[in-house]
């Protein structure tokens, strides 16, 4: 009788797996999508393509929240993993606040339409681009820890390093923007997408660290 | 069967509730305190396998605890294992973590005391020797079971989840196992002091295989024990989780694979003829204390993680429950066995006489004893083991082998091969061979056992020993089971 329910938990154990790592793809692709949706706005402004790529992610993050909301309730109905679930459902709440965060910097492009001058366009891609790689290690990093409890500093570090560097472009571009001619109210707009997207590795770098407290309960 | 036989009985069930509501606890306490393992399933495991280790497994270490002191009258098996719940409620009282190994070992010695028999010193040797070598093993065990099992989880990059289904499995299964090995190991002290005296008989089962009186014995005492970790261990279990230390399910997991080796180890009669077949040293078959077990190996854990939050003030508390526990055990069944006798009027003891007949004496010149000097004790009767040996000591100084010899040889057990009792031979495990040769001495009367098994051996071939080499033990073993059947057969006053 217990064999048979071990033999069932095997098999929600599996399903519970391939749920957590659908997850982990979702904010990775949208981090992918994000980045992609940024250099057409810079190209481009707000087109057709732009709206389809902030679809795209709207959709991404209402899957990653029903993946999140389902493997809670099943951890804590199961109660499995009881020494670290609660540390898995804080990892997870954590990683859904990244993807909101994209979500919603693509949303005020869409709504505000900033008008972003050309010369700037360079830096605020550079800091696209490092802000998502921050958080695609941090994927890295939350993958090591469902697997290889070991390599999670390998990819922690790598947060921190994301961070530091938009934190120079961010601030590197701040000092430009508003070292310019351009009316106050347009800088003020301006500085409030650059925090937007570095927002996005902050929180990254945020969550870096309680996953490295995690990590460090789950060795002891 | 006889109400008082029941009523006799009734302590071993005591003891056996208490073992239950105690030692499961060490079993799946981790489990069930980590929220790994629901109560319910816990307990039914782990009465299922409890059971199943008793009757299965438990006749090594009960030999051992018979060898220690035949407690040979059912009100003086009742006095000591009722001695030894009561030691094992009143330390558990004062909070102290104690045993029921050591306080059956307190009661019986208690007995010995009182019915002036001689304690078997080796025996007692070999049981205290295990008090420190059981906790010393559990902890090398738990050590080397954490290094690999970490070092596996390192290399084999198991999912979180997964490592946890398969850690869940592994502590139902250890658990199985560990409730089987302490079936298996501590029976003996639920109801060994009773296989003396046992009030059973053996029978067959549809003349497939026996159920010895023993095993009957066991059965009681195993569901004794389910129904104490039905009934009391939820409570235990749920304190043990936290107790000793904070401990991770898969460490969890090594405590009681652990501690389930040790028990197995010192239970197992399979494996003392498999180390004895390869000339390797035997370990002793003796019950051990599942409580000092699981000590010891989360003490080896707690050493390989540096030695961070070991509590000393509860390792003192186990080192003087050790000490106090056989001591106050002892004393209340002395004091207990006073009362029963005298003022209940109660059998507690056999007295066991022992005489220096012709036959002895002719019997110890064969056997190479120097007897020249035992003269003047020539024909005189003592009543108890201790007078004898008394009286042996002030005429001549004698080894330990040659005194065991004399002992042997004197103590008087008469035999008589009553034809009335010849059947309850047919359902028994004895050869048609071996039967034969009973049949042969009907109507014959033996005051000596030694003198029963050699008149055995003159009848029939089949009921003579083989040299002692290592390869014969398990043959001569089977022959001793047999002959003590006849002897408890046969036995005038029985």
């Amino acid at each position: 009788m217990a064999l048979t329910k071990e033999l069932a938990l095997f098999r929600r154990t599996k399903s519970l797996e391939t749920e957590i790592d659908d997850f982990l793809d979702k904010l990775s692709e949208s981090g992918m999508v994000f980045e992609h949706a940024v250099k057409l706005y810079l190209a481009d402004g707000r087109t057709e393509e732009f709206d389809e790529k902030l679809r795209h992610v709207n959709q991404l993050e209402s899957t990653a929240d029903r993946l999140r909301r389902s493997v809670e309730t099943q951890l804590y109905a199961e109660t499995l993993i009881p020494e670290s679930r609660g540390d898995v459902l804080g990892l997870l709440e954590n990683l859904d606040s990244v993807l909101n965060l994209f979500e919603g910097a693509l949303w005020s492009f869409s709504i505000e339409t900033p008008d972003i001058p050309s010369e700037y366009h360079a830096d605020y891609a550079a800091l696209t681009e490092t802000a998502v790689q921050g958080v695609e290690s941090l994927v890295l990093a939350s993958r090591a820890f469902f697997r290889n409890i070991a390599s999670v500093s390998d990819h922690m570090h790598k947060v921190m390093f994301y961070e530091k560097e938009a934190d120079k472009v961010s601030t590197k571009l701040k000092r430009a923007i508003f070292a310019s001619d351009l009316p106050l109210s347009h800088k003020v707009h301006l500085r409030d997408f650059v925090e937007h997207i570095d927002n996005v590795a902050d929180r990254a770098e945020d969550v870096a660290d309680r996953l490295t407290i995690y990590a460090i309960k789950r060795t002891v | 069967m006889d109400i008082a036989v029941l009523l006799f009985l009734s302590s071993a069930l005591f003891l056996g509730w208490a073992l239950g509501g105690n030692d499961a606890a060490n079993v799946f306490g981790t489990a069930v305190g980590t929220q790994m393992i629901r109560f319910t399933t816990a307990a039914v495991i782990c009465s299922v396998f409890v059971v199943l280790g008793a009757v299965i497994s438990g006749a090594g270490p009960a030999e051992t605890l018979g060898r220690l002191g035949a407690v040979n009258a059912l009100a003086g098996s009742f006095m000591a294992a009722f001695s030894a719940a009561l030691a094992v409620y009143v330390m558990t009282k004062f909070g102290l973590p104690v045993s029921t190994t050591q306080a059956i070992i307190g009661g019986i010695l208690g007995w010995n005391l009182f019915s002036e028999t001689v304690t078997d010193t080796d025996t007692l040797f070999k049981i205290l020797s295990t008090w420190v070598l059981c906790p010393l093993l559990a902890a090398g065990f738990a050590m080397v079971l954490f290094k690999m099992v970490t070092a596996y989880l390192r290399t084999s990059r198991l999912h979180l989840l997964r490592t946890d289904a398969y850690t869940r499995l592994g502590l139902i299964l250890a658990g199985a196992f560990g409730a089987y090995s302490l079936g298996a190991n501590n029976i003996a002290n639920v109801v060994g002091v009773f296989v003396a005296s046992s009030p059973f008989s053996d029978f067959s089962v549809f003349g497939l295989a026996t159920f010895t009186a023993a095993q009957q014995l066991f059965l009681i005492g195993g569901l004794a024990i389910a129904v104490g970790v039905l009934t009391y261990s939820k409570r235990v279990m749920l304190t043990v989780g936290s107790g000793l230390m904070p401990l991770s399910p898969v460490a969890a997991w090594v405590v009681v694979v652990a501690h389930s080796l040790v028990l197995i180890l010192f239970a197992s009669e399979g494996l003392e003829r498999m180390l004895a077949a390869n000339g390797l040293p035997t370990i002793p078959l003796v019950p051990v204390s599942s409580s000092q077990a699981v000590v010891g190996a989360v003490l080896g854990i707690a050493i390989l993680k540096g030695g961070r939050g070991i509590r000393w003030n509860v390792l003192g508390g186990i080192g003087m429950g050790w000490v106090l526990t056989p001591l106050l055990a002892g004393l209340v069944c002395f004091i207990g066995l006073f009362f029963l006798q005298n003022v209940f009027g109660q059998t507690v003891y056999r007295p066991v006489p022992y005489v220096l007949s012709e036959p002895v004496l002719e019997r110890l010149e064969r056997a190479g004893v120097k007897t020249d000097r035992l003269g003047e004790l020539r024909g005189q009767a003592f009543s108890s083991a201790r007078r004898f040996r008394q009286a042996l000591g002030e005429r001549m100084a004698l080894t330990g082998d040659d005194e065991a010899k004399l002992m042997a040889y004197a103590e008087v057990d008469p035999m008589a091969i009553d034809p009335a009792r010849l059947p309850d031979l047919e359902t028994s495990r004895l050869s048609a061979g071996q039967v034969q040769a009973v049949r042969g001495l009907t109507g014959r009367t033996f005051l000596h056992t030694w003198m029963l098994a050699e008149a055995l051996a003159r009848e029939s071939g089949e009921w003579r020993p083989r040299e002692k080499t290592t390869e014969n033990k398990a043959h001569n073993k089977r022959l001793r089971k047999n002959l003590d059947f006849v002897f408890r057969t046969f036995r005038v006053g029985e």
